[in-house]
């Protein structure tokens, strides 16, 4: 592939704090690298801006390597950036031509206030998984990891589920803001399998009850979440949510 | 857990749209059976039976009970949901390139039913409403048929008619496979069956509703 650098122009969010009103900045940033990724890219201009005595962009980010869900850019009106399946740091440079003009954005939505610039509070999703996305174990000796037979489909869907990094992009591109992807994923994975079992009930309905507490939108179906999600979550996993949803809410007292 | 909970929760809420707006699907195959009559060309006569027997018979008339009820759900459901989600995203995105990841008319669907609302306001206080009167003052046999030829002579009806018929195409279009993905039927081998049932259901009942009024409109049928 071949090599080259490129001057852009980024259109920035910048917000001081939770409570203030925040704005967009225009950024250069010059001879940027086709292999650089995205957030090497910030990291350049940020210590230009520190260079220069600015106030450096907050934004968030840990492993760098698409798997840990921190990276949270939504870059030209897409979540994680024109790249399907695929999370901000894992965007490249060559994504872009020289001479472009990229907007940066954080997640927009009423359950994740932003805190600082692209930087926004997540821990609703936390609380989410508090109210029910465990399993129960008992102490003692580690359970041998083959004792219970798994039927092989169960477990590759469980494992397709699981490979949710609860990075949001589901609610933010949602028209909804809806959690509805993230949650499904965090049903399914537990529910599809024998461990998952002694809650499976409570499991749903509890977290589906601290999802509306905390002011996600309502799933409409758009599936714009499993098109932009970085690792692929299928919406089927929402109609089992429904299923489980169902099957607990009738039968619960 | 009661009933209210269940039902109010943002999974419920889909149930009540998803199960209403099938019995509406359900409404509409019958709707679009019967007016289909008038495409006999024979005076509306076989039209104007099934309109009497719709309008005459008990079970009928408790179904269309329930029909209003359905009708008033899902309307009322999708107003709240509407107020609901702009809600849940207060600030919105200065880029949002949204028609890569999801179709407009998914996008659209409470822009697509208000606009049905506006329609069916049209529409009932016309043909409802006036066979309503004709039944509870004794003007029988009313005839359905000549009101549907002169009502459709105007133009403006005409176009009114179809615009109401263009947004219940795209409004099916999303809503008939939505509604099963709502209700937990998501499988490799069943849902590009019901996507395509629903496309051709939407197609179908759509383009019947259209020709109705243009029929009358160009003369095709009298």
């Amino acid at each position: 592939m071949e090599h080259y650098t490129m001057n852009l122009t980024l259109k920035v969010w910048k917000q001081k704090n939770s409570s203030s009103q925040g704005a967009f900045e225009t950024y250069q940033v010059k001879d940027i690298s086709s292999e650089m990724s995205f957030l090497e890219m910030f990291d350049v201009l940020n210590e230009q801006l520190i260079r220069d005595g600015k106030d450096p962009i907050a934004f968030d980010h840990d492993c760098r390597e698409g798997i840990c869900g921190m990276c949270s850019m939504y870059i030209n009106g897409q979540a994680h950036g024109p790249w399907a399946k695929n999370t901000t740091c894992q965007l490249h440079m060559r994504a872009f031509k020289d001479g472009d003009t990229i907007v940066v954005e954080p997640w927009r939505a009423a359950a994740f206030p932003v805190i600082k610039d692209l930087v926004v509070d997540r821990t609703a999703f936390d609380r989410i998984i508090q109210a029910g996305g465990y399993i129960s174990v008992n102490t003692g000796n580690a359970v041998d990891a083959n004792a219970i037979p798994i039927d092989k489909k169960d477990a590759d869907d469980a494992f397709m589920a699981a490979a949710c990094i609860g990075c949001g992009a589901c609610v933010a591109t949602c028209k909804n803001g809806s959690a509805m992807l993230f949650v499904s994923a965090k049903v399914s994975q537990l529910a599809l399998l024998p461990q998952g079992e002694p809650e499976r009930d409570t499991r749903v309905l509890n977290m589906v009850a601290q999802m509306d507490k905390e002011g996600f939108g309502n799933c409409t179906n758009t599936y714009a979440c499993e098109a932009e999600c970085p690792k692929g979550i299928s919406v089927a996993n929402i109609a089992r949510m429904n299923r489980e949803y169902l099957r607990a809410g009738l039968k619960a007292d | 857990m009661t009933w209210k909970q269940f039902f109010t929760s943002s999974i419920g809420k889909k149930f009540i749209m998803g199960l209403t707006g099938l019995f509406l699907i359900s409404f509409l195959v019958v709707h679009c059976t019967i007016n289909s009559m008038i495409f006999f060309n024979d005076g509306g006569e076989m039209f104007n039976t099934y309109a009497h027997f719709m309008s005459h018979n008990y079970i009928i008339r408790v179904i269309e009970v329930g029909l209003f009820a359905g009708l008033l759900a899902h309307i009322i459901q999708g107003l709240m949901l509407m107020k609901q989600n702009s809600a849940a995203r207060p600030v919105g995105y200065a880029a949002n390139a949204a028609g890569k990841n999801s179709k407009w008319y998914s996008r659209s669907m409470g822009l697509l039913g208000t606009l049905l609302l506006f329609f069916l306001v049209l529409h009932i206080s016309k043909f409802f409403v006036n066979t309503k009167i004709a039944l509870y003052s004794g003007d029988q046999p009313h005839n359905t048929f000549e009101e549907m030829k002169e009502y459709f002579q105007q133009l403006w009806v005409v176009v009114a008619y179809i615009a109401g018929v263009v947004s219940l195409f795209w409004h099916l279009l999303h809503g008939f496979p939505s509604a099963f993905q709502t209700l937990g039927i998501n499988h490799k081998r069943y849902t590009p069956i019901i996507q395509a049932a629903g496309t051709a259901f939407s197609v179908i009942v759509c383009l019947l509703f259209a020709l109705m009024p243009l029929s009358f409109y160009l003369g095709w049928i009298n």
